[in-house]
């Protein structure tokens, strides 16, 4: 029997970055909308009932977005007669500073399809971010970071829950701006758009400021015991890591650049990086009250998205038509990249219900029977 | 044990506080109070080490913890002496469920797992909190919010625990939980407390000593009967003692109480109610609001139940009840934003919720929970003019209102500078621009001492006596006590008492206002006493009030 508990947020945030990785190897409309589809009924069937698990619609919404924009900067500035005219519009050349941009001209199907793939491809980058979002309580996410950086966890957490939170404020504005009616007379879209944004975001700064306020008062942040000289060897360890990181891949994808510079420098910087974090985790003085285990469901959850990720790379690296169909023929699909996204819908089955204030409710009478334990 | 030295605190040139010196010893309860602005909740930011890090400002002087000086150690590092509890317990919270919360302090100073499971169960049961343990904290109600913030910074042991308005958004019984909650911190764990509270009434009786915070930054601190003899802010319960001349002043009502024999005989019978003789244009038109058998849900889950409400014209009623009893889905559902689920809800003949946005404003205003909600542009006379606009009123017709309410406020400043009791009178009058018969209000005395909502009282009065029908809907028993002629009781959605105020609240005795605890029913308001005493012997009106 599957007991409901919240399965660990790097589970999730693993297959939802699998299945980001599978999206940005592929151009297929049907692999991306395959593994659209995984991601949404992923969520609306793992999600619980907290308030970010309701920012997944915010995303949905975003990637449509995405994919209009992508679209309409292509009618704009593509201008291409090449291949099946759908739309003929006048083209409007620019001056000689911007040589080789032209504004509107022929809008082909093939440049439809194109942008559409694009902007499908980003879409789902972005939704699947958005299902970690919803299924990863963030909070948790913080908990599992390892405590070199738990300080950097925090502060993003604090970000993404942003969110959420704006959309609650957002409801409570507009039901009260409608208490004083709407404006007229010219400008007034503008100004509307401006009567809801300032209170919302009055309302976002201050409450991250007293919650910013609130954590430093309850100790976040303490600096512990380290002394000057630690402090200034870590630091120096961890920027000289991260140099080297940059350096090794920037080398690593440059073939013109020397040999020396890619696999050695990033081996030294990955060293140097690691070894940063180990002695900043060690003079950091924090302790996890309960902390979350990991266990098989987890290990499942996290390789089903692994799968899907290594699946779709393999297929761009072994049938790239099918990755990568182009716009003149009508798209293939492979078993193999067919299988490999369906892979990451396994959540659905392995996952535990989540934690929802209806089956938490019976949970309520069991401790009062604790505090007795403690006694005796 | 704990001490302010000579701190001074100012924004730019403004100041705040002006050479402060607090000592606060062990298992002390100190309580802070002033008017409404004066920097309060900087003082205890600088005890706490928030200010001025949050908040900008220049800060001198000195902040001494067991004899160290810790002013240059920001919040964190006095973190385990210090703990600090800020307004609105929500913002603050950091993790989801209860036990996580108690937890996260203790994890900050690396305290072993046994040490922290054992301190949990522990703090779970002193503050009576152990059945809430896996619960979300967004689904607690207000009282128990409330008490889980102070769980979370008890955790760590600290010494010194410094609350900002604990009380502030609490319904009389969940208040009460709260200050025996601390009361039992101060007598069993020997914590020292400093608590900064609007309304006195509530703490002072648990006080040992009283800290008054006057306009200039000045501290005045002392035992609570000295200080409140001339306190500009002072509980019902004072006021009534310096009427009646008693020194020392009585601090709860039980003391009062026993003290009363002479007042009594002063005093003679109670106020008779005349039955006001009700205007003539209201008997034809009938009840301005009718609700019949109304019915809400949200989702599934019923807000309001069988709920019969109906509002004369020319009358104030207060609306009261628990945190999450359904004040705020009536006073919404009135508006019209929320559609009766079953029953029928009537402003001035016609169902609101059908009305079009435009025909809902003329019909009813209301002023929401946090009126920043409603403001949006940088001047207050922008604020008006743009009320003006969209209500088709003539131009001048909100600042007019405004300078009724509130005079005195400069039309250039930005809305965020005004005072919570200003900014609630730009509210008002912006609402009331489009000139409806019926107001609502939100828990409007939030954040107002005891002149503001005299003030407020005043004005809701003042719209009444214009014909306004006025729903207050409030916590807070001593304003009802002041402005009300009637009260309807709501609990579980459902109403359960209703009638004149003198009726409802002196029934109860969770709602009873100090003064009628005091001299028992018929007695409500400290001006009715003075006004008794005046015309039964003319020397006891020299007695200042």
């Amino acid at each position: 029997m599957r007991l409901p508990r919240d399965l660990h947020p790097v589970a999730w945030w693993c297959w939802a970055v699998g299945l980001a990785v599978g999206a940005s190897c592929t151009t297929n409309p049907y692999l991306l909308g395959l593994l659209l589809a995984v991601a949404t009924i992923t969520v609306f069937a793992c999600r619980g009932d907290q308030p970010w698990a309701r920012s997944f619609r915010l995303y949905l919404w975003l990637g449509l977005v995405v994919l209009v924009i992508r679209v309409l900067f292509r009618v704009l500035v593509g201008g291409n007669d090449a291949g099946h005219v759908l739309l003929s519009m006048p083209e409007i050349p620019l001056p000689d500073w911007a040589a080789g941009i032209s504004l509107l001209g022929p809008f082909s199907r093939e440049e439809l399809l194109a942008a559409i793939y694009e902007g499908l491809r980003l879409a789902t980058l972005l939704i699947a971010v958005g299902a970690a979002n919803a299924l990863a309580n963030p909070k948790r996410l913080m908990k599992s970071m390892p405590p070199a950086l738990y300080e950097v966890g925090t502060a993003m957490v604090v970000a993404i829950t942003v969110i959420p939170q704006l959309a609650d404020s957002a409801r409570r504005v507009r039901a009260a701006q409608q208490l004083r009616g709407g404006e007229r007379g010219r400008g007034h879209r503008v100004r509307s758009v401006r009567r809801l944004l300032v209170p919302i975001l009055e309302d976002a700064f201050e409450r991250s400021l007293s919650l910013a306020a609130g954590m430093d008062a309850r100790g976040y942040g303490r600096a512990g015991t380290a002394t000057a000289g630690q402090r200034r060897s870590t630091g120096a360890l961890m920027i000289l890591g991260l140099i080297g990181i940059c350096v090794g891949v920037y080398a690593f994808l440059d073939s013109t650049a020397p040999r020396l510079l890619a696999w050695p420098m990033l081996a030294l910087g990955l060293v140097a990086a690691l070894a940063g974090f180990v002695l900043a985790g060690r003079r950091v003085q924090r302790t996890r009250y309960r902390p979350e285990r990991w266990h098989t469901t987890e290990v499942l959850v996290a390789l089903s998205g692994v799968v899907v990720g290594a699946g779709l790379w393999l297929v761009q690296r072994g049938e790239p038509l099918v990755a990568h169909p182009g716009v003149l023929a009508v798209p293939e699909l492979s078993l193999v990249a067919v299988v490999a996204i369906l892979v990451g819908i396994a959540p659905v089955f392995v996952a535990p219900p989540p934690l929802t204030a209806r089956n938490r409710a019976p949970v309520a009478p069991e401790p009062a029977e604790e505090p007795a334990k403690v006694a005796a | 044990m704990f001490e302010l030295r000579e701190v001074t605190f100012r924004y730019g040139d403004r100041p705040v506080l002006d050479r402060v010196d607090l000592a606060i010893d062990h298992g002390e309860l100190v309580l802070l109070a002033g008017p409404t602005g004066v920097g309060k909740s900087t003082l205890l930011g600088v005890v706490a080490g928030l200010v001025p890090a949050f908040t900008g400002g220049t800060l001198t002087g000195d902040v001494v913890i067991d004899g160290e000086s810790v002013l240059d150690r920001p919040a964190r590092e006095r973190a385990h002496v210090v703990g600090y509890v800020g307004q609105n317990p929500p913002a603050w919270f950091v993790t989801d469920t209860v036990e996580e919360e108690l937890a996260f302090g203790m994890e900050q100073l690396g305290l072993a797992a046994p040490t922290m499971r054992r301190r949990v169960e522990e703090t779970l049961d002193l503050l009576g909190i152990a059945d809430l343990r896996h619960r979300d904290l967004r689904t607690l109600s207000g009282g128990q919010q409330q008490r889980v913030a102070i769980g979370s910074v008890l955790t760590t042991h600290p010494r010194l625990l410094v609350l900002d308005e604990p009380t502030s958004a609490l319904d009389p019984t969940a208040a009460e939980e709260v200050l025996a909650t601390l009361t039992r911190l101060v007598h069993d764990l020997g914590v020292s407390v400093l608590v900064a509270e609007h309304r006195l009434e509530r703490v002072v009786p648990f006080a040992d000593r009283l800290c008054l915070l006057g306009a200039g930054g000045q501290l005045r601190v002392g035992d609570p009967a000295e200080l409140l003899v001339d306190s500009p802010i002072a509980p019902p319960l004072v006021e009534l003692g310096r009427l009646a001349g008693w020194s020392p002043l009585p601090l709860t009502v039980r003391d009062a109480r026993r003290r009363t024999a002479d007042l009594r005989a002063r005093l003679g019978p109670p106020p008779v109610v005349v039955p006001e003789v009700p205007a003539p244009e209201s008997t034809e038109t009938g009840p301005e609001v009718q609700v019949r058998r109304l019915l809400v849900t949200h989702g599934s889950v019923p807000a309001l139940r069988d709920v019969d409400l109906s509002l004369t014209p020319a009358t104030v009623t207060a609306l009261m009840g628990r945190n999450g009893a359904g004040k705020s889905t009536l006073l919404w559902a009135l508006q019209g934003r929320y559609s009766a689920t079953r029953g029928t809800v009537r402003v001035a003949g016609k169902d609101p919720h059908r009305l079009k946005p435009d025909a809902r404003r003329r019909a009813t205003g209301l002023v929401p929970q946090s009126p920043a909600d409603l403001l949006y542009l940088e001047t207050v006379a922008e604020e008006c003019a743009a009320a003006d606009r969209t209500a088709s009123a003539a131009p001048g017709t909100c600042a007019g209102l405004l300078e009724r309410l509130a005079p005195g406020i400069d039309p250039a400043g930005h809305p965020r500078d005004l005072s919570e009791g200003q900014r609630l009178a730009l509210a008002v009058a912006i609402v009331l621009t489009a000139g409806p018969p019926v107001l609502l209000l939100d828990e409007p005395t939030r954040g107002l001492d005891y002149p503001g909502k005299h003030a407020l009282a005043e004005i809701l009065r003042g719209l009444a006596a214009d014909g306004r029908t006025i729903l207050v809907a409030t916590h807070d028993v001593e304003f009802v006590a002041q402005v009300a002629d009637e009260v309807v009781v709501l609990a579980e959605g459902e109403v359960v008492s209703s009638g004149t105020v003198r009726d409802v609240i002196a029934e109860s005795p969770a709602f009873a206002p100090q003064v009628t605890k005091v001299l028992g029913p018929g007695w409500l308001r400290v001006d009715e006493v003075a006004a008794a005493l005046a015309s039964s012997d003319p020397t006891a009106a020299e007695v200042p009030s």
